[in-house]
């Protein structure tokens, strides 16, 4: 760039060698862009997105807490405190009186009002019961494998040696504490979207695949399909397939049931974004020369096609996740999804079910709320995932 | 468009043909029949079975035909308007079912206008004013009505509709008079009720619709012939009344496809916490009960009101778009 602007009858061209590699240095940063992979330039981008990088953060928070459910919830999941029934949620303090004690509960007192027959549990503030953290508390089986205690918070301890209310979220007809019915409710709610997910994936790839790398009757056959399956409306399909499943499967059995279910509505918007991938891809010369090397059309979809699109792939996974999740919950509220003693979100909420717990009990429905967040939190990473995940845009 | 209109019914043909036999499979799925479960209730009961009796009744309902002449049987009845027998309820199923269709179709009707009358000014609003506090407010409210479930929201409408306003809980008119015959008093009570379930079923269809509007309003403007009719002095209104939204009533129109499946589905689930008289509680109490030809008759019926309303959607949008109705045939 260096021109000299040359004058009158000087030679124009310079007579100096040429070096292309002057003319392109890169600096180091560019040539750090330039030869990033293509993940890493995903994460570039996607860090750019604030809220997709806080809701990634607060689903990856939340699926620790779903492996260690166990350490983190108060109480078991089956725990009764029967002198505490239809406890509403209890305020956590930070000071007494104007003094710092670090965070405590005020004790309860219990009446009956006679008059509607209502339990309430009015703040004793004589009593003070500080929490405890890394406590021993309920035993519990650590993933079923090896005895435990250890608890993230447990309730203070009386003079007496007996635990002390500490129902931060209130307890349910039966006095148990809904905090950690929601902790453990977690577990199934949240790992059914990603079992799901898996098999709608397997699905979508073969459908997918098939259409778009056979194209012709194959491509339209499947396209039919797809066509059929959406024109259904979700819900009643979903209510009509697991009224199929047989009363007496374990609970296990229901949850991998309810799971397919989900899942074999739920493939085509991913079968169908293979499709127009591959049928995109395919006339490629890198394709035409894995064919023309002998490669099979497995090997071709999977080893040369499919890295091409998979971020694509991943981000509209992500997005579709919440519909499963809502999914269940809506079916186990019907009572046509997991029943009780598998705990989930949706199984929550169908103890919410009567007019009465909105009116009396109205804690009962906050299981709605890590639905919500969840739900969110999934929208908002999805939408940074797929902004990202062409990141040659 | 006489073409086009005859292509579209035809087509619908053979998806009709294959959803009624997934719908066969899934009501003849569930393990044995309801004479079966009639006969354990009957024995639970500690009362004799009658053999040839429960012989006769398999007979006369064709569940002894082999699959294929059943699904013959029951396809065949139902062209002929007979959709056979409701087991539990003791009628043809052609009598319990007609109010309740009638009010279904009437609430997703109901629903859908309420999502455009909502979504539409929203929707251009969130376009024009992009990246300001409106937009990310009322993105951020659209968000919040997608991801909340709305059987939930249902209950505590229903609580808060009662306690506020003093509309009695369920139903779809005052319980005085639920046996009357339709009257305007009657027709007054409906519309008093049909908004709780209109607002709970539209808030999901909504937020997506005014996402999707959004998106492709913006696509819109960015488009060349917006910034020249800009460039030569077009006052904003009138720009975009002549331009982008006409392009935008377009997929407007064709939303209603992917509209129409999610109103249902919630119109289900609605339906049985507000125990609305539409199809959802009496398929969730036929699907329980294993009560076939009236949970057979719902899903078909629910996926009937699906296609047709994409055929709707079709026909509109092709007499907007003259590309869609001229180009079709050629292929793409």
């Amino acid at each position: 760039m260096s021109a000299r602007i040359p004058g009158r009858g000087e030679h124009v061209v310079s007579t100096a060698p040429f070096d292309p590699a002057t003319v392109e240095a890169l600096t180091p940063e560019q040539e750090r862009y330039y030869l990033a992979s293509q993940w890493r330039l995903m994460w570039w981008k996607l860090r750019r997105h604030k809220l997709a990088v806080f809701s990634g953060a607060l689903l990856a928070l939340m699926y620790l807490i779903v492996v260690f459910a166990e350490f983190f919830a108060p109480y078991e999941l089956q725990t009764r405190n029967t002198d505490y029934i239809y406890t509403p949620p209890q305020a956590l303090h930070l000071f007494h009186e104007g003094e710092f004690i670090g965070p405590f509960v005020y004790g309860l007192d219990y009446r009956l009002d006679m008059e509607i027959l209502k339990r309430e549990y009015p703040e004793n503030r004589g009593q003070i019961h500080r929490l405890r953290f890394f406590c021993g508390g309920d035993p519990y089986r650590m993933w079923g494998l090896w005895e435990m205690d250890l608890h993230l918070v447990c309730p203070a301890l009386t003079d007496d040696g007996r635990k002390a209310p500490m129902f931060l979220l209130g307890t349910d007809r039966l006095g148990r504490d809904l905090l950690s019915r929601i902790i453990y409710g977690a577990r199934i709610s949240l790992t059914i979207g990603l079992v799901g997910i898996a098999i709608s994936f397997f699905f979508g790839i073969l459908f997918g695949g098939l259409a778009g790398f056979y194209g012709g009757w194959v491509d339209a056959g499947v396209q039919r399909m797809i066509e059929i399956i959406r024109s259904f409306p979700e819900l009643p399909l979903w209510m009509a397939l697991s009224a199929i499943l047989p009363i007496n499967w374990s609970p296990l059995w229901v949850f991998f049931g309810i799971t397919v279910i989900l899942a074999m509505l739920d493939w085509t918007g991913l079968a169908r974004a293979v499709r127009s991938k591959l049928l995109a891809l395919r006339e490629e010369d890198y394709c035409s020369a894995a064919q023309l090397m002998g490669a099979g059309p497995g090997r071709v979809i999977v080893r040369h096609l499919l890295p091409g699109f998979a971020s694509h792939l991943i981000a509209s996974a992500s997005l579709s996740i919440p519909t499963m999740i809502l999914g269940e919950t809506a079916l186990s509220f019907l009572g046509l999804g997991l029943r009780p003693p598998v705990t989930s979100w949706g199984v929550l909420l169908n103890e919410a079910q009567n007019i009465n717990v909105v009116a009396l009990y109205p804690w009962l429905m906050l299981p709605v709320v890590p639905v919500i967040v969840v739900i969110l939190a999934f929208n908002f990473f999805g939408d940074g995932l797929r902004d990202a995940a062409d990141p040659y845009k | 468009m006489l073409h086009y209109t005859l292509r579209r019914l035809l087509a619908m043909i053979p998806t009709l043909l294959v959803i009624s036999a997934l719908v066969f499979a899934i009501i003849q799925a569930p393990p044995g029949d309801y004479l079966e479960s009639y006969i354990a209730e009957l024995q639970a009961a500690g009362e004799t079975v009658d053999e040839e009796k429960i012989a006769f009744l398999r007979h006369e309902y064709g569940l002894d035909l082999p699959l294929h002449e059943q699904y013959w049987v029951w396809l065949s009845g139902m062209l002929q308007g007979d959709f056979g027998y409701s087991f539990e309820h003791n009628l043809p199923v052609s009598e319990i079912i007609g109010d309740r269709l009638l009010l279904t179709v009437a609430l997703s009707i109901a629903t859908i206008l309420f999502t455009w009358a909502v979504a539409f000014p929203i929707g251009i609003y969130s376009a024009t004013h992009q990246y300001s506090w409106g937009d990310y407010g009322l993105t951020l409210l659209g968000f919040i009505g997608l991801a909340t479930p709305n059987f939930l929201l249902a209950l505590v409408m229903l609580y808060f509709a009662n306690v506020w306003f003093g509309i009695s809980i369920g139903g779809l008119v005052d319980p005085a008079l639920i046996d009357a015959p339709w009257s305007w008093e009657k027709i007054r009570s409906v519309l008093a009720h049909l908004w709780i379930p209109v607002i709970v079923i539209g808030t999901a269809g909504t937020a997506a619709m005014i996402r999707r509007l959004r998106a492709n309003l913006l696509d819109e403007l960015q488009k060349q012939y917006v910034i020249t009719a800009r460039a030569k002095g077009l006052p904003p209104g009138k720009l975009m009344r002549k331009y982008p939204l006409r392009m935008a009533m377009n997929f407007f129109v064709a939303d209603i496809g992917n509209l129409l499946p999610q109103v249902i589905s919630g119109a289900e689930i609605v339906a049985v916490v507000l125990s609305l008289p539409t199809t959802g509680p009496m398929l969730l109490g036929a699907l329980q009960s294993q009560d076939m030809y009236l949970a057979g008759a719902f899903l078909m019926f629910l996926a009937l009101l699906t296609v047709l309303g994409v055929l709707v959607s079709d026909l509109l949008l092709a007499a907007l778009d003259p590309r869609i109705r001229l180009g079709g045939g050629a292929g793409r």
